[in-house]
């Protein structure tokens, strides 16, 4: 496998305080890969870096084989960037949006005109091909700028919050679409702080927090290596009590959070067992998802 | 990436151009009236009511000295509300900069095209007046058509000052500082309404220095059929005035985008 993405120790700071402090990823050919984190981790200013928008304190960056800042320009003409905030021309149809960002590519408007209804189609936007943004909904927006940032046929796709603020059909359209990009080959990038969203599409990820990455692996290797396979969630208003007083002796670990008790336990058995003797108390039992390790390694304090 | 580093230009600034156009052909039948109007009414309005108290000036009648200064003041204002709310609008608001910056365009490259854009706006205001100078037989001179490339020039002035503020702006009330403190006291100061020798000594001496002084010096003559004395001292104070409003603004820019 090629590395079309690979950075070393890269750094940035804003009015002294370091933003990213000694990122290093490496992207392969084909992969999904997943930037997690709290608000203010870093994400986008990473993914910034990552696009040469801004330049690095420190650190090595190739993008697409091209040196970055340096000839950011000549890797950018390959890629495609789904931005967190919708950025279409509200003044233009939707067709009329596609040809105006293509050409920004350098692309003859008969070219970008050939590959309209290709892309149209992929957005399922083919019915809406002359309306104006105004008056599209929010998930006909998302798919839009989906399209777009595919019109110069990129190798590489940026999705920073795909997904942000869509109700679930309109998730799960865009997560079938960003499933056949990578069977078409294509390598994605993309941040959330969706933990389904990452434990169903991305190959790999990366958990950043305070600018720097604090783990690295597969979805489920991730899960495995940092939490006990079951969780056992109790909840109700007597369920911090109850932790206090039992939950050491059945869970080898357990976080209590509101009013509930999060037990993590490689054999749930015992456990049940002894729950189904309180009625009082209601119960989850379910396998140990991305969320724990995210919360177990990022802490349940807010960051705002 | 030095924010103080020279512009480097290229052709990329076409299609962000073309974008800008696309946008305005839409509501061009609208925008063309308001260049025709404009001109028309205050040539009209003040041409004969005040006219009629001042028989002459400068030579000309009060209609034909006002006909300069309105090209002049007409590319001013085009170019000034182009790059200071319409880019706004689009670097801020709309988030059309952010979009265009992730494709294989450069800030250069957009901040480039924003001012030959908002340069584009006034030569179309100019031309407006100028055809409405012609329909009214304010000049016959064929020097009169020397100020269709002023207009560009002076387009090319006022949106790079422009763009010096719409970087600075937190939003757009911010750009009142600039019409009343600026834009409002050039048109009275610059030889527009009246000439300059009416002001007291030291305002003449602040005049000379304004950039839409040298424009209207340009443009007064030509209608009249005369070649402007120092034309060329005052089309390179207009060049000079956009490039170093260019300059200024792209490290502003620079600065503001890099955050």
């Amino acid at each position: 496998m090629s590395a079309v993405i690979s950075a070393q120790n890269l750094r940035k700071s804003y009015a002294r305080q370091e933003v990213v402090s000694g990122v290093s990823i490496t992207i392969n050919k084909g992969e999904c890969f997943g930037l997690l984190g709290p608000n203010g981790a870093g994400k986008t200013t990473t993914l910034r870096l990552l696009l040469g928008l801004i330049a690095p304190d420190g650190g090595e960056l190739e993008l697409l084989g091209e040196p970055v800042p340096r000839h950011a320009r000549e890797a950018r003409l390959r890629v495609g960037v789904v931005p967190q905030m919708d950025n279409l021309d509200p003044d233009f149809t939707v067709a009329e949006n596609l040809l105006v960002y293509g050409r920004y590519f350098g692309m003859k408007d008969s070219e970008i005109e050939a590959r309209i209804p290709a892309l149209l189609e992929f957005a399922n936007l083919t019915h809406k091909k002359d309306a104006k943004i105004p008056t599209l909904s929010g998930g006909m927006k998302r798919r839009l700028t989906l399209a777009r940032a595919l019109v110069n046929d990129p190798e590489i796709i940026f999705l920073d919050e795909p997904t942000t603020g869509l109700d679930p059909q309109a998730r799960h359209l865009i997560w079938q679409r960003l499933r056949e990009l990578t069977q078409q080959g294509k390598t994605l990038l993309l941040t959330t702080h969706f933990m389904d969203e990452a434990e169903r599409l991305c190959h790999r990820l990366a958990i950043l927090d305070q600018g720097r990455i604090i783990s690295e692996g597969s979805p489920r290797a991730l899960i495995s290596q940092h939490i006990e396979p079951q969780v056992v969630e109790v909840f109700g208003e007597r369920a911090g009590q109850w932790a206090r007083e039992n939950a050491a002796h059945y869970a080898g670990r357990f976080e209590v959070s509101g009013e509930t008790a999060f037990c993590y336990v490689s054999d749930a058995q015992p456990l049940l067992a002894h729950l189904q003797g309180h009625g009082e108390l209601r119960y989850l039992h379910r396998p140990a998802n991305l969320e724990d390790v995210f919360l177990k390694l990022t802490g349940r304090e807010m960051r705002e | 990436m030095n924010h103080f580093s020279l512009p480097r230009l290229s052709l990329r600034f076409i299609p962000i151009w073309r974008r800008h156009f696309l946008v305005w052909k839409k509501v061009a039948a609208t925008s063309i009236i308001g260049h025709l109007a404009d001109p028309i009414i205050y040539l009209l309005g003040l041409g004969y009511g005040l006219g009629s108290l001042l028989p002459e000036m400068g030579g000309t009648s009060y209609m034909v000295f006002l006909a300069a200064g309105t090209v002049c003041y007409s590319t001013m204002n085009s170019a000034s509300f182009e790059a200071l709310y319409s880019g706004f609008a689009r670097m801020h608001e709309q988030r059309t900069w952010e979009a265009i910056l992730n494709t294989p365009v450069t800030l250069d490259d957009v901040v480039l095209a924003e001012i030959l854009w908002a340069a584009s706006k006034s030569l179309m205001a100019g031309m407006a007046v100028i055809l409405v100078i012609w329909l009214l037989g304010l000049s016959h001179s064929p020097l009169s058509l020397w100020l269709i490339p002023l207009s560009l020039l002076a387009g090319l002035c006022f949106a790079s000052i422009g763009l010096i503020m719409t970087a600075l702006a937190p939003g757009y009330d911010f750009f009142m500082y600039y019409f009343t403190l600026v834009i409002t006291p050039m048109m009275l100061l610059c030889g527009v309404f009246f000439p300059v020798t009416q002001l007291p000594p030291l305002l003449q001496t602040v005049s000379a220095i304004l950039p839409l002084s040298h424009a209207v010096d340009i443009a007064r003559p030509l209608l009249n059929g005369a070649l402007p004395p120092g034309a060329t001292l005052h089309i390179a104070a207009l060049a000079g005035y956009a490039a170093a409003g260019f300059y200024v603004s792209l490290v502003l820019f620079r600065r503001r985008l890099s955050r």
